[in-house]
């Protein structure tokens, strides 16, 4: 009798407790997953096969999953039919009492009947948490996998790659895609599981009670799509918009505080505010009318919902009256119709989420395929030491294919050679590097080490060689001692000491409230750049490499690190061959070859003496920085 | 915290307006399982037979049931009804209601109102119940040994055919009364509703006898609640619709506010309050955090009003209904309340850390990005591939277990409410059976206590999540309650006109605030229109925050900067910074073209002095080369130009503006050689008659400054020519030592 059960029909998305939210997610919060949308995969059909057989080694924890969601469904559906009875038997009771016929309250048999539906409330909840724990562990599992398969794609990933890929990008994939893919698994599946069978068995216990009623409660279903696409159709382009705007205002916000000074120093401050004044007032415009619009959906969902109690309660009054129907069926059928219209609205979003989950797969597939390095040498050279040789015989080389920047350079530096790299600013200084450990393949001709070319070594074996030292300073998340330890990952407490001494930095570090022990990360402001090349020195040092490259310090290092900065690369230069990209005239003129590079091509090369007699692009350039002198 | 209310200040009328419209929400959302209740009971159940009243009774049956009645009774009913027949004024009105009208006269109901319906129910219910269990004894006799006792009178010995109503009526006086006051011991007991459905099916016989449709009853009455119901569904949805447009509307129109609010008080800050923020914070404090504030106040709205009041109307209505059941209520509200608490506090360090492992993997991932070459170069991807899946372990292991708390404590939870609808039916049952209350009591108190325990649950998660909400809120305040300390002065005085571009600093002292010593210790210096003044120093020597003070970015803590004889602080910021061009270390571009960046120092500047300054600024050349030349654009930080393009960019930028005073906050430093001897060359020549002040740390740059001052922890140790200097000052020789081989100091 009546709605007992009503609540029991709580689709389990409605459980007061949400898991924590995504991380990156839509920023404004509000609306409903369905009204994000706009985003569709390019390939959904190939995109979700690609998914589903990434997850074939669970498919038997998605086939228990499958049947115990629905099992548990089916006794949320059973539970309040089996309760009803309980009312009944109550109501026979009080009808006996009056009657005064019959035994009175039928206590054992409601006992009976409760701790039979207390029965299945507690199969199901145990259904509905096996299901749930297994699939927690499963979409766990895979996201743990995505994250795992991507960090080792970044390694195996040529450099090349990145040049065109921003970090933002990669990154995003590593959380935000790989989290929608694992919210899908871990919630909407379920919610999408329940939801169906929640339908599809209403929908079965409705027939078995009357087709005509159904029918009737069928023109429910248009009823609710039709509004359902008028309201996501609406609020998606206000969605969008506000969207759009936010991004704006951010933007705004982002390019204003962080040129806060030049916005002072050209009285940048009234343009600024009416220029935000302009984008935000949009945004108010939209973010309003999207959080309105997708509040709209649950009123008149309930009101439709509604529509179809009061209609079907007529309809059956009607049968009723004719005796196509009992009253006990009517009751039920009503009961059934209240939890039939609550779905409803999340089947209307599983296109959506999948369509977004389908795109966040794509991107992950996608960075997943791309193109890897050239695969090793079937039979690399293994020598475990070498003399530091180094010959280019007409190397060839662009980052794009089409177009080649270094044409036809050929250079034989002897072991121990100084070389230096000059050129002005943008000249793709870097670039000889990037050949050299083999970061980029050359298109044509040879770069040899004592004598082999560089491609019959493994990457690691031939980079095992080398040493490095840029300007850019790459430190990690980790004590100073750990970070030196980079350089040798076996290096003993000691050995990293000893090489910090080399590298000048020994004293420095002791200065430090944690010593060695010190964690360096992002917010490290005692540290300088200056002196974290000391650091990166110190490394480089440990690491022993027969072969160096160098990146000199330029600007923002104060004079007396420099002057340590310089004895340091000094001391780890000494017996190895070295290529500096050089910027003090000492080095360049101390050098034993200069490479001269302009626009990416190496334009000149040859001794200091040799290249300012040739008068060339070097004379040019060596020369600029005393012009002036000849002004006054 | 509290001038945040002052943002809800200018909708306070919408804010009461929607917390009105809650109340009318919440009391429709309660009344309205009534209404279902009553479709499914009266509607179904009774075939929409309401009370025990007829509308119209046959003569006869009426003097059927009077017999059943005391005198005072009968008075009331006969009272009730109009006997109508064809001569009545409305029989033609009512003979198609009731075609039995047409061949005899029957007692129609008057219009009577709620209370006095209330009144003839028992007494009419029970003379009915009575009649229709005497005729269906009548009809049934085996039935009728079985109860022989309880009436005092058997019915079966009657012999067939006689009117067992007629034989009552013959009785003797004493034997009819103990017989009715046997009856009415009976009845004590039995509420009025019961009666009603007891009932009801006479009332609908009686119905059909004098000619009505069953069928039309019913749906008259379906209609009709249904009706009620769906007014006031209509009514919850327009409530709602308003609410959801109002608290949209409040919601977005506060974070309009807040964010105006904030990014003009950023706008404001010097370079001191900005700098107590990171750029990073105080970008996150106006976007991320007012958008939480914005969610924020569309859920309390919603939320924090909406759920007491529900819970409160949903207690009172169960205390009224069932005050007998009220315990239950109360132990529904305490287990989930232990169990929420239970559950959060084991699982609250753990949602804690759920953003630091993410930042955590997320900064794995950014090294290894940012590291590729570091990494390949020392072989160390292994390593790094260990250090990731750590990151992604401790994260997964978090979330795992989250996760299982939360399927955990899903189905708990509906388990709990299930378990007590099902402790409800029992305890009511048997409180049914006791006549404390009806079945339909206990249906609605089912309804109220499902209301209350969800708005504790609602509650509950309020103070989990608003807290959350509050830091965004207080972060945002912080930001609002900085008092810029850098203002205009209320009377702003105006330049000498005669000066033009004279910088002079008098006994400067600058520390940061709170900062225990000095940045800068009492420095004096003049720098001239058409000279070049120059301030070497190393990293940290101060050099930059020499420069800083003549725009004011910073105010000197002792001594005063003087620009065209006025000290900085007694003319308006806007007329000081108009005479200053400044560029500074790090190029900094706006998203645009290449010519609104240009223009930003100018809006007026004419297409010839745009090429100008590019042309000395050396840049000519790469915007030519750029597609789109001048209308190239230029991404958000100037992100798609190289670092030293940037700069002289940067540098045309300011000489758009054709300032007396130019300021080079180490702004050279990233140019090549070849580039900023050119472009120092090519400024000679323009900016002869303005001041020229040069911060570097390049002694090539600055050689044939007229003034070098250099700066070393924060004092001047030394001013002078660079031949002078060399004499003088030591760091200074140090300096240019380091820099330039000797060879080229003698050339």
């Amino acid at each position: 009798m009546t709605h007992a059960g009503s609540s029991q029909f709580q689709p389990r998305s409605s459980s007061p407790i949400q898991p924590p939210a995504r991380p990156g997610g839509g920023p404004m919060g509000g609306p409903p997953g369905m009204l994000r949308g706009g985003e569709k995969a390019h390939d959904f059909k190939g995109t979700m096969s690609k998914l589903l057989r990434y997850l074939a080694p669970y498919k038997w924890s998605f086939v228990i999953v499958v049947i115990f969601a629905v099992a548990a469904t089916i006794f949320t559906i059973v539970g309040p039919k089996i309760l009803g009875k309980a009312t009944t038997k109550l109501f026979e009771g009080v009808m006996a009492q009056i009657s005064g016929t019959g035994s009175g309250f039928d206590f054992v048999g409601i006992g009976n009947i409760l701790l039979l539906v207390g029965g299945l409330y507690i199969v199901s909840a145990g259904f509905s948490l096996i299901q749930g724990w297994i699939l927690n562990n499963v979409s766990m599992k895979v996201t743990y996998g995505f994250r795992k398969e991507i960090s080792e794609k970044i390694n195996r990933l040529p450099l090349r790659y990145f040049d065109s890929t921003n970090q933002g990008e990669v990154l995003s994939r590593v959380t935000n895609d790989v989290d929608t893919v694992s919210q899908t698994l871990n919630q909407s599946m379920t919610q999408i599981i329940s939801s169906v069978i929640t339908m599809l068995g209403v929908l079965v216990m409705m027939l078995s009670i009357s087709w005509i009623m159904t029918l009737i409660t069928l023109i429910i279903l248009p009823l609710s799509t039709i509004f359902i696409r008028f309201i996501v159709k609406r609020s998606q382009k206000y969605f969008k918009q506000q969207q759009d705007y936010l991004g704006h205002v951010n933007g705004h916000v982002e390019e204003m505080f962080s040129g806060h000074i030049v916005m002072k120093a050209f009285n940048g401050e009234k343009r600024s505010v009416e220029e935000f004044n302009k984008l935000n007032n949009t945004l108010y415009g939209s973010a309003w009318k999207s959080q309105f619009l997708s509040g709209l959906m649950m009123p008149v969902m309930n009101f439709i919902g509604n529509l179809g109690y009061v209609a079907s309660a007529i309809l059956g009054g009607w049968l009723a009256f004719r005796g196509m129907i009992t009253v006990g069926d009517i009751q039920a059928f009503i009961q059934y119709i209240r939890s039939f219209t609550q779905p409803i609205t999340q089947i209307a979003n599983i296109s959506n989420t999948l369509q977004q989950t389908a795109a966040a797969a794509e991107r992950v597939f996608e960075f997943l395929q791309e193109e890897e390095e050239l695969p090793e040498t079937p039979n690399p050279l293994l020598p475990t030491t070498v003399s530091g040789h180094v010959e280019f015989r007409h190397v060839r080389f662009g980052y794009l294919p089409e177009k080649t920047i270094i044409k036809d350079f050929s250079a034989d530096i002897q072991p121990g050679q100084k070389i230096a790299i000059v050129g002005p600013t943008g000249a793709g200084k870097t670039t000889m590097v990037k050949l050299l450990m083999r970061f980029y393949d050359i298109q044509g001709g040879a770069i040899l080490l004592d004598g082999h070319d560089i491609r019959e070594f493994t990457r690691e074996g031939l980079r095992d060689k080398f040493g490095m030292v840029l300007q850019d300073a790459w430190l990690y998340n980790a004590s100073i001692m750990e970070n030196i330890r980079y350089g040798n990952l076996n290096a003993s407490d000691e050995d990293v000491i000893r090489a910090a001494k080399t590298a000048n930095v020994d004293h420095f570090i002791r200065t430090l409230p944690d010593g060695y022990n010190m964690i360096l990360d992002e917010e490290t402001s005692n540290i300088s750049q200056g002196q974290k090349q000391l650091l990166t020195i110190a490394r480089a040092v440990l690491s022993d490499p027969k072969i160096l490259i160098l990146d000199e310090a330029t600007s923002s290092v104060d004079t007396r690190t420099e002057v340590l900065i310089q004895k340091a690369m000094d001391s780890l230069m000494h017996n190895r061959t070295s290529f500096i990209i050089a910027h003090r005239l000492s080095t360049i003129r101390n050098a034993d070859r200069i490479l001269v590079m302009n626009n990416g091509d190496i334009v000149e090369q040859g001794s200091h003496e040799e290249l300012l007699a040739k008068g060339g692009f070097y004379a040019n350039l060596y020369n600029s920085q005393f012009e002036e002198a000849d002004l006054y | 915290m509290l001038r945040m209310f002052k943002f809800l200040k200018p909708y306070w009328i919408s804010v009461l307006a929607v917390i009105a419209l809650l109340f009318v929400q919440a009391m429709s959302e309660l009344s309205l399982p009534n209404y279902m209740s009553d479709i499914v009971n009266v509607g179904i159940q009774q075939g929409g037979v309401e009370n025990a009243v007829p509308q119209a009774v046959r003569t006869s049956q009426m003097e059927k049931l009077t017999m059943f009645m005391t005198g005072e009774e009968r008075q009331l009913v006969l009272g009730a009804y109009t006997l109508v027949d064809q001569s009545s004024p409305d029989y033609s009105r009512l003979v198609k209601r009731y075609p039995l009208l047409e061949s005899e006269a029957v007692y129609v109901l008057n219009d009577l109102t709620a209370e006095q319906i209330d009144t003839l129910n028992p007494v009419i219910g029970k003379a009915l119940l009575i009649v229709s269990t005497i005729d269906n004894l009548a009809a049934n006799p085996e039935k009728a040994t079985a109860m022989a006792g309880q009436f005092g009178f058997d019915l079966s010995k009657l012999p067939p055919g006689t009117d067992a109503f007629s034989l009552l009526k013959s009785l003797p006086a004493e034997q009819f009364a103990a017989m009715k006051s046997a009856i009415d011991q009976k009845f004590a007991s039995i509420d009025n509703s019961m009666i009603t459905q007891s009932a009801a099916a006479a009332v609908r016989a009686e119905y059909v006898a004098v000619g009505g449709s069953e069928a039309s009853l019913q749906t008259a009455y379906v209609l009709r609640i249904g009706g009620i119901m769906l007014l006031f569904t209509l009514l919850i949805a327009v409530c709602v619709i308003l609410i959801s447009l109002l608290s949209s509307r409040i919601a977005a129109g506060v974070a309009r506010d807040m964010r105006r609010e904030v990014f003009t008080k950023v706008e404001s800050f010097s370079k001191t309050e900005f700098e107590g923020f990171s750029t990073a914070s105080l970008i996150t404090r106006s976007t991320n955090d007012i958008t939480q504030i914005q969610g924020m106040i569309v859920m309390s709205l919603r939320m924090v009003f909406f759920a007491p009041m529900m819970g409160i109307g949903a207690i009172i209505r169960a205390v009224q209904n069932s005050p007998s059941m009220t315990w239950i209520i109360g132990l529904g509200v305490v287990v989930l309340l232990s169990l929420i608490v239970t559950v959060f506090s084991i699982a609250l360090p753990k949602f804690q850390r759920v953003q630091k492992l993410i930042d955590r993997l997320n900064l794995v991932t950014r090294e290894n990005l940012s590291g590729l070459m570091v990494i390949r170069a020392f072989n160390t991807q292994k390593f790094e591939l260990e250090r990731f899946d750590k990151a992604n372990q401790d994260l997964t292991g978090n979330m795992l277990f989250i996760g299982r708390v939360m399927v955990t404590v899903s189905p708990l939870m509906t388990f709990i409410m299930s378990g007590l609808q099902l402790l409800i039916i029992w305890v009511g049952g048997h409180l049914v059976a006791n006549s404390v209350i009806q079945v339909g009591d206990m249906m609605a108190f089912l309804q109220y206590a499902m209301h209350v325990v969800f708005s504790f649950l609602m509650i509950s998660l309020m103070f989990i999540i608003l807290p959350r909400a509050f830091v965004s809120l207080r972060r945002v305040s912080e930001v609002l309650e900085v008092e810029p300390a850098i203002k205009d002065p209320e009377h702003p005085k105006t330049f000498d006109e005669r000066l033009r571009g004279q910088v002079e600093f008098r006994n400067v002292s600058f520390r940061y605030p709170g900062a225990e010593e000095n940045v800068l210790c009492n420095i004096s210096f003049t720098a001239r229109p058409g000279e070049t003044t120059a301030i070497i120093g190393s990293t940290g020597s101060g050099k930059s925050t020499v420069v800083n003070l003549i725009p004011r970015f910073f105010d000197v803590t002792e001594g005063s900067v003087l620009v065209d004889g006025r000290d900085v602080r007694e003319v308006s910021q806007s007329d000081l910074r108009d005479r200053i061009g400044y560029i500074p270390q790090r190029g900094m571009l706006f998203s645009g073209t290449v010519e609104s960046n240009l223009r930003y120092a100018d809006e007026n500047a004419t297409p010839e002095e745009l090429q100008k300054a590019v042309e000395i600024a050396q840049a000519s050349e790469f915007i030519a080369g750029m597609e789109g030349g001048m209308s190239a654009p230029i991404s958000q930080g100037g992100t798609n130009v190289s670092g030293g393009q940037k700069q002289r960019l940067a540098i045309a930028r300011a000489l758009v503006k054709k300032p007396p005073i130019y300021i080079f906050d180490d702004a050279l430093s990233a140019l090549d050689f070849k580039t900023d001897a050119a472009l120092r060359r090519a400024l000679k020549k323009e900016t002869e008659n303005s001041t020229m002040i040069i911060v570097t740390q390049r002694v090539s740059t600055i050689r044939n400054a007229e003034q070098i001052i250099v700066i070393d922890e924060g004092q001047i140790v030394g001013k002078g020519t660079h031949n002078e200097l060399m004499d003088t000052c030591e760091t200074y020789r140090e300096m240019v030592s380091s820099q330039l081989s000797r060879e080229e100091l003698i050339s």
